[in-house]
């Protein structure tokens, strides 16, 4: 049983302190949970697309990571890890390693090297099956580069590439659904998660995508308090608003079965989850209020799919 | 004393990376290479080699998890032409920025576009200053020898780069040609094993690889892989020396065919060179004292060396089998051309284009250039030293 | 080694290829000064429940083996306030960083 006192107190944080990702920032404790679930005695490598999480945390000469760690460009955390990955193979079985002792693979992106420029190789390192978790912590915008437009970045959205303007207001286009598009590669294990309440959810998911064999991939929301326009301090009401609205559904596909892992008691108008935040202020005017019914809509129809997918999945067996 | 055989170009470097057994190949299939990978995956397939071959679904992933492997410890090696070496364009310039020495077969072919698939230098060119050591060859013999040499210069200590063997598109790469193998035992003790001092999966050091460089360091590592490069010079010389032992066949950083009493000389690379030593013997019969040198390292460019040969010739013609569209000639002519300067060796210098696109050069070509290298001598005038030949203009 | 590099160290003694052989020398770098406001950390109305064990980004909770959390890490605390809001017992109130 998950008991995250216990997790924290005997499974030593991987990735440190003295990293230089924003005051608040929604990735590093996510980073530090996936890494949690390794088993102690496990090397992994690890390997991050360019992006915040990067250059923040390893910014010559000094690595956040007690890993062995590696990044190389943008688009690539897939395919670089995938590389690393078939030498393990490769070397391991010409005797070329210690036969002790296991080494997991974990990939890191945001959305923008995930969702986009990156979905090539992510797409080519899953098909292909390496023994590895591919880890998008999605803060839909490209945030290191100044907060613009993804395509995991929400419908209407203010970003300084989709400027909420006196014609055009915020994203038009609606988000893109990654987690969809990986179940559709027919992985072992695919899941939407984030850090919520006690972490079970992200700290069991990840667990099982790391000790699940092949290709696994999770997909993790991660509010970022600049590009969102929230305070600080809101991180954790932030995500819990996320899933309590159903706009951020925690979920796994197992083999292709979906298991919803939280239904909210009373799911929450998606007000809730949009107000706080400054990118979807312009919703809140006089005149918009279709915006906010448009985004309902959406939450709406993509949640009750999720629930018919999860129901042809018991009818399956 | 070697085995005969008769193979392609690319059936040659196939092979080579056969007897060199790395760790992990990974491609993506393009014309004029994809044969390379397809005679490995069949190698890899019937278990001759303890290779895990990467069938990646694009060439910048194909370098991508060439870097992961080799980061993680492993010997890695890929092969690729024209747009597929464009598309790694990113992933070429990190790989030799984080030192890898992962291996290439680059098989020559024009960049697009317009579309084609036969043989140009534009790809290998657009690559010169990535920091990949460069060995162009001649025929299949000189691919298959330039690979087996190269892992001992790429993983040298003083090296640490990543190295590409240039051969020519359908040329080389699908002409059947005689040739001779070097026994797999001798190539596997030649090559030896590769130990890396640092590598990702060494549970014992966990090691961080690719930060963030800012202002304060970024200069000095670009300066160290400078330095390895030019270190890499006396490494590509002792290699070729101990190939020399073990086969008979002499490597240098280029091939002075009847150069030193040449008063007329061409300087070109890989299988041009074959059509210009023909014409440089009917020359001769000729009375004509026409030469050769042919570039086989072009990356470290063997500056003070190649002044030295040229020094003493009355005009030279630079054979450039890609355009660089820049006014100014050829990328081979402007370091032949500097290197000449900077060696303060005054010889009157042209830059000819050919080839383009997979348009023949025939003997008929080469004899063109010599000829207006005669012109030259004779007139002391260049009346315009960016020429061409083999062009409809 | 790689912790004495700074920016007057030459070339001839820097890591190749900017790699870096000491795991989370991160630590050598302080974030504290980054801080304007501080959370306080009041341990008589803590009742451990481990809430914001796993919150901060910064890892500045400090966690012992025996389950128990102790006084912030102000080394490395950037003063986002997430743990300070995720506290159901209020033991942890943000104040000005000038304050006591």
């Amino acid at each position: 049983m998950y008991n995250v006192k216990e997790v924290v107190a005997n499974k030593p944080s991987r990735l440190t302190s003295g990293h230089r990702m924003c005051a608040g920032c929604g990735a590093p404790p996510v980073a530090r949970m996936v890494l949690r679930a390794l088993k102690p005695e496990d090397h992994a490598v690890i390997s991050n697309a360019t992006g915040c999480m990067e250059v923040s945390t390893f910014m010559y000469p000094y690595t956040a990571w007690t890993d062995s760690y590696i990044h190389t460009a943008f688009e690539n955390a897939a395919a670089t890890l995938s590389g690393a990955e078939a030498a393990y193979r490769s070397m391991k079985k010409q005797g070329k390693l210690p036969t002790e002792g296991d080494t997991k693979f974990i990939a890191f992106g945001g959305d923008g090297g995930t969702y986009d420029i990156g979905i090539q190789s992510l797409s080519g390192a899953m098909e292909r099956g390496h023994d590895m978790v591919y880890v998008c912590y999605d803060n839909g915008a490209y945030m290191n580069t100044g907060i613009q437009r993804s395509s995991a970045t929400p419908r209407f959205a203010d970003t300084t590439t989709s400027p909420a303007g006196k014609v055009i207001p915020g994203k038009m286009q609606s988000r893109k659904d990654l987690t969809e598009v990986m179940a559709s590669h027919h992985l072992p294990y695919v899941a939407q998660t984030i850090a919520f309440a006690n972490f079970k959810d992200l700290y069991e998911k990840s667990e099982k995508a790391i000790y699940t064999e092949g290709a696994c991939f999770l997909n993790v929301l991660a509010p970022c308090p600049r590009g969102w326009g929230y305070p600080t301090d809101m991180l954790m009401q932030i995500n819990k608003l996320a899933v309590d609205t159903c706009y951020w559904p925690l979920y796994e596909v197992i083999n292709g079965k979906y298991i919803i892992n939280y239904k909210p008691a009373k799911k929450l108008p998606i007000e809730e989850f949009l107000r706080p935040q400054k990118r979807f202020k312009h919703m809140f005017q006089e005149g918009n209020e279709w915006m906010i019914e448009e985004f309902q809509k959406e939450v709406d129809k993509r949640w009750e799919e999720l629930l018919a997918l999860e129901e042809m999945s018991k009818e399956e067996k | 004393m070697g085995i005969r055989e008769r193979l392609s170009g690319n059936e040659a470097a196939a092979i080579a990376m056969k007897q060199i057994n790395p760790d992990v190949v990974a491609a993506f299939p393009i014309t004029p290479s994809t044969e390379i990978p397809q005679y490995f995956s069949t190698f890899v397939s019937n278990g001759s080699v303890d290779t895990e071959f990467v069938a990646v679904e694009s060439e910048h992933s194909a370098m991508s998890a060439c870097v992961g492997a080799e980061s993680a410890g492993a010997r890695a090696m890929t092969a690729t032409s024209a747009n597929g070496l464009s598309y790694m364009w990113e992933m070429i310039y990190i790989a030799s920025s984080l030192r890898l020495p992962i291996v290439m077969s680059l098989v020559n072919r024009a960049v697009s576009g317009p579309l084609n698939i036969h043989c140009d230098h534009s790809d290998a060119m657009g690559a010169r200053d990535s920091g990949w050591i460069m060995l162009f060859s001649e025929n299949n013999q000189e691919a298959y020898d330039n690979l087996i040499m190269a892992h001992r210069i790429a993983e040298h200590k003083d090296v640490l780069l990543p190295l590409m063997v240039c051969q020519d598109g359908f040329i080389t790469s699908h002409s059947i040609e005689n040739i001779e193998l070097i026994e797999d035992d001798k190539v596997k003790e030649f090559v030896g094993t590769y130990h890396p001092e640092h590598y990702l999966l060494n549970e014992k050091e966990q090691m961080a690889v690719g930060p963030l460089d800012v202002q304060p360091f970024l200069f000095e590592h670009k300066y160290q892989q400078a330095e390895a490069m030019r270190n890499a010079k006396k490494v590509i010389a002792d290699v070729a020396k101990d190939f020399e032992k073990m086969t008979g066949r002499k490597y240098s950083f280029f091939e002075e065919y009847m150069l030193d009493d040449a008063e007329i000389a061409i300087v070109c690379m890989n299988s041009t060179a074959g059509t210009a030593k023909t014409v440089v013997d009917e020359l001769r019969t000729n009375g004509v004292k026409a030469g050769l040198l042919k570039v086989r390292m072009f990356r470290p460019f063997p500056a003070e060396e190649i002044a030295e040969a040229l020094g003493h010739l009355k005009a030279v013609a630079v054979m450039d089998r890609s355009d660089s569209l820049n006014g100014a000639g050829g990328a081979l002519f402007e370091d032949v051309v500097s290197s000449m300067y900077v060696g303060q060796k005054q010889v009157p210098t042209v830059s000819y284009v050919y080839g383009i696109g997979g348009r023949d050069t025939t003997s008929k070509d080469i004899y063109e250039v010599y000829s207006y290298l005669q012109d030259v001598v004779k007139t002391g005038k260049i009346d315009n030293p960016y020429r061409y030949v083999g062009l409809r203009k | 080694m790689s912790t004495k590099i700074d920016k007057n160290t030459p070339a001839c003694d820097m890591t190749i290829a900017g790699n870096i052989y000491e795991a989370g020398n991160a630590m050598e770098f302080k974030t504290g000064d980054w801080r304007s406001i501080r959370p306080k950390y009041i341990s008589e109305k803590c009742t451990q429940c481990g809430l914001c064990f796993p919150v901060c980004p910064d890892n500045a909770i400090p966690v012992g083996k025996d389950q128990k959390r102790t006084d912030f890490n102000y080394d490395y605390c950037k003063g986002c306030g997430v743990c300070a809001k995720v506290c159901p017992f209020k033991a942890i109130e943000m104040v000005d960083e000038g304050e006591k």
